[in-house]
This record gives C-alpha cells, structure tokens and sequence, in this order.
C-alpha cells in the first residue's frame, strides 16, 4: 500500500497529464473528421500545459502578486514562471490551431468534405 | 569594428518581424514596394549577419541581453561560431529564393504577393531566430514561428495546388506534436534544475546526467526534432509536403527549414548535454544506425518516384540522414580534419546549395511548361539549355563527383566513418551513392536523350530555345556554380577555421 501511495496517489497530476496526453495523440492518429483531431491536438498541447503548471505547485502558496503586506505576514508564492511559459505556449497553440482551422475551410472549399479518408479518396482519383 | 555589432544578433531578428509587418501596409498601397522592402530586408540581415561572422570569428562570442536582464532570469542571445556559420547559410539561401520568387510569384499567385511576402519574412524570422537564441524556451517559440509560416506558405497555392492544403495539414498536426515533444522535454529540464538558459544549464545537469529525468529529456528533444528535421521514420510529412509547395518554398523547406532542426538538434545535444553525457549512453551509436536507415530508405524510395519534385524530397530524407550519421561519428573521431562536427556542418551547407538549386530548377520547368512528372521531360536539355545545365552540376554534386561539394561532404563521412571503426557505414554510403546516380541519371536521360513527343521522327537538329526567365536563371546559376566552387574552397581547407573554433568550442579535438 505504501507502494501505490507513493508511486500513483502522490503524483497524482503527472499520471493524469500522462492520460490526457494520450488521449489527445488517440483522437489525432484514429478519428477521421479533421475537426476532430484538431481538438485531439488542443488536448494533447492542454495536457502538457497542466503538466507545466502543476511543477510551479508550491504546497500552501497563494498567487504570485508582489505586496509587501503578504510578504510581512509570511505568506508563500507559487512559482511564476510556468505560469508565463505557459501563457506564450497557449499563445502559440491557438496560432497553430487557427491555421489548421483556415486550412481546414479550404479544404472544404476545395473537396466538399472535412473527412480524411474521403479526401484521400478524391486524392486517388485521377485527374486530380 | 563596428559600433552596433553587439546589437546585431538581436536587430537580424526584430528587422524580419519588423518589415513582415511594414510589407503588409504598404502593400495596400503600392504592389511593387513591397518586394523592394521584402528584398532590401533580405539584404541587410544577410550582409549584418557576415560581419557577425567575421567579428565572432576573431573576437569570440557576442552575449546580448534582452532587455538588460541578466541570465539565468533573463532571455539571452548567444552568437558563437556555430551560430554565424548556419545564420549565413540560412540568409544566402533566403536572399536567393527571394530574388528567384519575383517572377514566381506573379506568374502563379498575383492577388497574393503582398501576404506571400510578408509571411516568408515570418518564415525568416522564426529561422533567424531558433539561430541566435540561447535560452532554450526562446527556441521553442521560434521553432513554432518557423513552423506555423512554413505551414502557411506550403498551403498557399490556392486553385492549383490543392493537395497542398492537405499536405499542408499532415505536416501542421506531425510538426505541432514534434515541437510540443520538444515543449515536454524543456519541461522535464526545468522541473530538475529551475533554469532555461543554455549555458546554464549546462553547468547545472552534470551531477544529474544519471537522472531518469534528464534522461527521458532528452528523449524526448531528440524525438521532437527528428520529426522536424523529416528523420526516417517520421518523414512522412515531406514528401507530400514538397510535392505541391510553391518552388521556392520547398527550396527553403529542404535546404534551410529542415537543417535548422539539424542545427537545434547540435545546439541541444553539445551545448546543453554537454559531451561527457552523450559519452555515458550509447545515444550517438543508435543515431548512427537510425541514420543509416534513413539513407538508404530515402534513396531507395527516391528511385520509384515519378515526380519530380517528390524525388527530391525523398533525397532530402537522405541528406537528413547523411548530416545525421555525421553527427553520430562526431565523438569517435579525432582526427584531423575531418573531426568533431566538421562532416555534419559541412553537410548543412553544401545541402543547402545542392538542394536549393535542384528544387529552383524544379520550379523553372514548372514556371516555363508546367511540367511536373519526370516522363514528360522528354527534350528539354535543347528547349532549356541553361535550366538542365545547371540541374546535371547539382545531380553531379548529389553523387558526390569530385570535385563537386557533395563530393568532399560524403569523402570526409566516409573516412570519419573508417576511423571510428564502422565500416558498415562506409558500404551505406557508397551504397547510397549509388542510388543515387540511378534516380538522377534517369531525370537526365529523359531531358537530353530523348526527343520531345512530336519530334520523334524529325530529324532537323535545330530545337527553339524557351529558356526560363532571367531572374530565375540567374539564382540557378549562382547556386549551381557555388556547388562547383565551393567544393574547390572545402579541398582547400578555406572555410575550415570557423568549424575548428567550433570543434574546439565543444571539446571535440584531440587531446595532446
């Protein structure tokens, strides 16, 4: 018992971003509607976000706001640099997500269909 | 030297972002400005970033700090020899895909110029970038930044290329994955040391190269780069990729964008895991065998390729493993001159011309016939006498024909590879010779040995010339002879000064 304890229930949010990262690379690689593994790679990327964020953790701290007050009555901080890392990398998953969103309408423009195996269909057909 | 110098690492950097922006304004304006910002850009960070080279040459490494904060707190930019050596290959070969783009672009795309500009000056950007950088969370940003343009520039052809869109798609979702892979592997470093600065943390892990962590780190950096960088088995996304990409572009996408994951893949594996950790585990030997597979897989898989501009991708897949058994050699090799890193960085530069100039002849042919499929280039070595010239010196370099670049690249991998004991390399690589010369000769027999359809039977020798226009011949041709004369600098040790201070810079020389 000591065993599970240490190894699954006390580091609970690694094995839990560990399920969420596979989940997200479950839905890119299987589902074929291409929405739908956009969304499996926004999980994939928030996973590791939560990952990032939960090393910052510091047992008992409040929100990292400089005051002189807090300071005086012995408060303690969680760690703020994740927190901004992990703001940049939100910044650059949406970018990634809004192109793959516009490559997506055009291809729907272009094909009339957001699944992949009817793309690759239309792909085989010659004159194409 | 000069006043500004310090600042230069950071000006090649913020001038892209800068003029990436200026071009889309003043484009609403007057069309044609903007291709003299975009190309006065190019020139400027070109010209900066050689007096970087000459001055980080003779006086060391320039250190610039962000916003005055010092490191480890604060996001530094560090410009050694390795830096200026791959930023000078990179804007070459950006100066030269964009002189060649001009005519390019008009002829295919004319209501997109301004947004193609102004996007490959991102492109641009994120290279130049992921260079300097020496803090590791910084090069993930403009490994993003890189990417996302190149995805967007890839998918840009519009009504013609509409395969584009879906190859553009592939790449997006592999290269989102591969760099958060590289995302979870600064995460893992931070997590055991508390420091994102490059040369910070190369003082903090030594006491911790046993750790799993550190371990599973760099896991995970190699994994996510070599999906960058189109290593065998996770190349998939090039091929296709290439196959409907705008010429230029894919001159950029195989001749730069790949072999700056390459240079990042150096920069992660000697500056921040020093030496002594790729010593304690047998990493580079299973590089080795990986890269190994990937030559001879990208040649073989060249061979059935009836495009093209396909076949040069799988080519690319080729070079990648070419840099990377290279990379792999490296520790095991002392000797001069063909010690440390010199096979590998010889490579990305002589790739970069031979590649660049076959994927610019590529582009000719489809600008001029729109011709895609190697079949159909029955006759043109008299239609396109200059065009096929210079495709023959660059397929003639891809061989590795002395005294051609690709030559003295694959001679010094090859006697790096004697003197570590691998002879299985050896017979890899003259194996994948070659090959080579079946995929290219078969693309040159078809231009001058056959006749074009409807000429079969004539027998009058004069052919009408229909040569490709003068702004895309003249980048061809510049590249192609580069291919020639560059070779001759290599057999004369010209260039090798930067690359011994590099070897020396990551303790890679015989120790006396």
């Amino acid at each position: 018992m000591e065993c599970l304890f240490t190894m699954i229930l006390a580091k609970y949010n690694y094995w839990l971003s560990v399920i969420l990262m596979l989940i997200g690379l479950y839905a890119i690689l299987a589902k074929d509607n291409l929405v739908k593994k956009i969304i499996g790679l926004n999980i994939f990327q928030t996973a590791i976000f939560l990952f990032f964020i939960s090393l910052g953790a510091v047992k008992g701290g409040t929100a990292p706001i400089v005051s002189q007050e807090m300071i005086s009555k012995g408060y303690v901080y969680v760690n703020p640099l994740p927190h901004v890392l992990i703001l940049t990398a939100i910044v650059v998953a949406v970018a990634t997500t809004a192109v793959a969103l516009s490559l997506i309408i055009r291809m729907n423009e272009e094909y009339g269909t957001i699944e992949e195996s009817e793309i690759l269909e239309k792909l085989k057909e010659p004159g194409t | 030297m000069l006043p500004f110098i310090e600042h230069f690492p950071v000006l090649i950097v913020v001038i892209s972002l800068l003029s990436s922006v200026t071009i889309l304004v003043v484009g609403w304006i007057n069309r044609k400005a903007s291709y003299f910002i975009f190309i006065t850009t190019i020139v400027t960070q070109f010209v900066a970033s050689i007096f970087l080279l000459a001055h980080v040459l003779t006086r060391g490494p320039i250190r610039y700090w962000l916003g005055g904060w010092k490191p480890p707190w604060g996001i530094e930019y560090v410009v050694d020899a390795l830096n200026a050596y791959v930023l000078v290959i990179l804007l070459f070969l950006a100066f030269v895909c964009g002189i060649y783009s001009k005519k390019k672009r008009e002829h295919e795309l004319p209501q997109k110029v301004v947004s193609f500009y102004s996007v490959f000056q991102l492109l641009i950007t994120g290279l130049c970038g992921v260079t300097v950088t020496g803090d590791i969370f910084n090069m993930y940003v403009f490994i993003e930044i890189m990417s996302i343009a190149a995805y967007a520039l890839i998918g840009s052809m519009g009504k013609i290329g509409k395969v584009a869109l879906k190859a553009s798609f592939t790449y997006l979702v592999l290269g989102s994955v591969g760099a958060c892979f590289f995302l979870i592997g600064i995460g893992l470093l931070y997590s055991v040391t508390g420091s994102l600065n490059m040369h910070d943390l190369s003082l903090l892990l030594p006491p911790l190269y046993g750790n799993r962590v550190v371990q599973a780190a760099f896991a995970f950096f190699i994994v996510g780069l070599s999906i960058k960088m189109a290593l065998f088995p996770l190349h998939t996304w090039l091929p296709d990729a290439h196959a409907f990409a705008p010429a230029e572009i894919s001159a950029m996408l195989s001749g730069i964008i790949i072999e700056v994951s390459t240079y990042a893949f150096i920069r992660v594996s000697f500056s921040v895991f020093t030496i002594n950790f790729l010593r304690l585990l047998p990493i580079l030997d299973i590089l080795c065998w990986v890269a190994g597979g990937a030559i001879i897989a990208g040649s073989l898989m060249a061979i059935t390729q009836m495009n093209l501009k396909r076949m040069l991708a799988y080519s690319s897949v080729a070079n990648m493993g070419y840099i990377m058994l290279a990379v792999g050699l490296s520790i095991s090799v002392t000797s001069e001159p063909w010690n440390g890193l010199t096979p590998a960085l010889m490579h990305i530069l002589n790739h970069a011309l031979m590649k660049g100039c076959l994927f610019l002849v590529a582009g000719a042919f489809i600008y001029k016939a729109d011709l895609w499929l190697i079949n159909d280039f029955r006759g043109l070595g008299r239609r396109m006498p200059y065009t096929c010239a210079a495709f023959v010196v660059a397929a003639i370099s891809m061989i590795g024909i002395p005294p051609s670049v690709g030559f003295v690249s694959k001679l010094y991998i090859v006697l790096a590879a004697i003197e570590a004991k691998k002879i299985v390399f050896v017979a890899i690589i003259l194996l994948s010779s070659l090959l080579n010369l079946v995929y290219f000769w078969r693309v040159i027999e078809t231009m001058y040995m056959k006749r074009a359809e409807g000429e079969e039977h004539s027998t009058s020798t004069h052919v009408s010339k229909d040569e490709a226009p003068f702004g895309m011949l003249a980048p061809i041709l510049i590249l192609a002879s580069l291919c020639i004369i560059m070779g001759f600098f290599w057999l004369a040790k010209v260039p090798m000064p930067i690359l011994n201070q590099i070897n020396n810079m990551f303790g890679l020389v015989k120790v006396p």
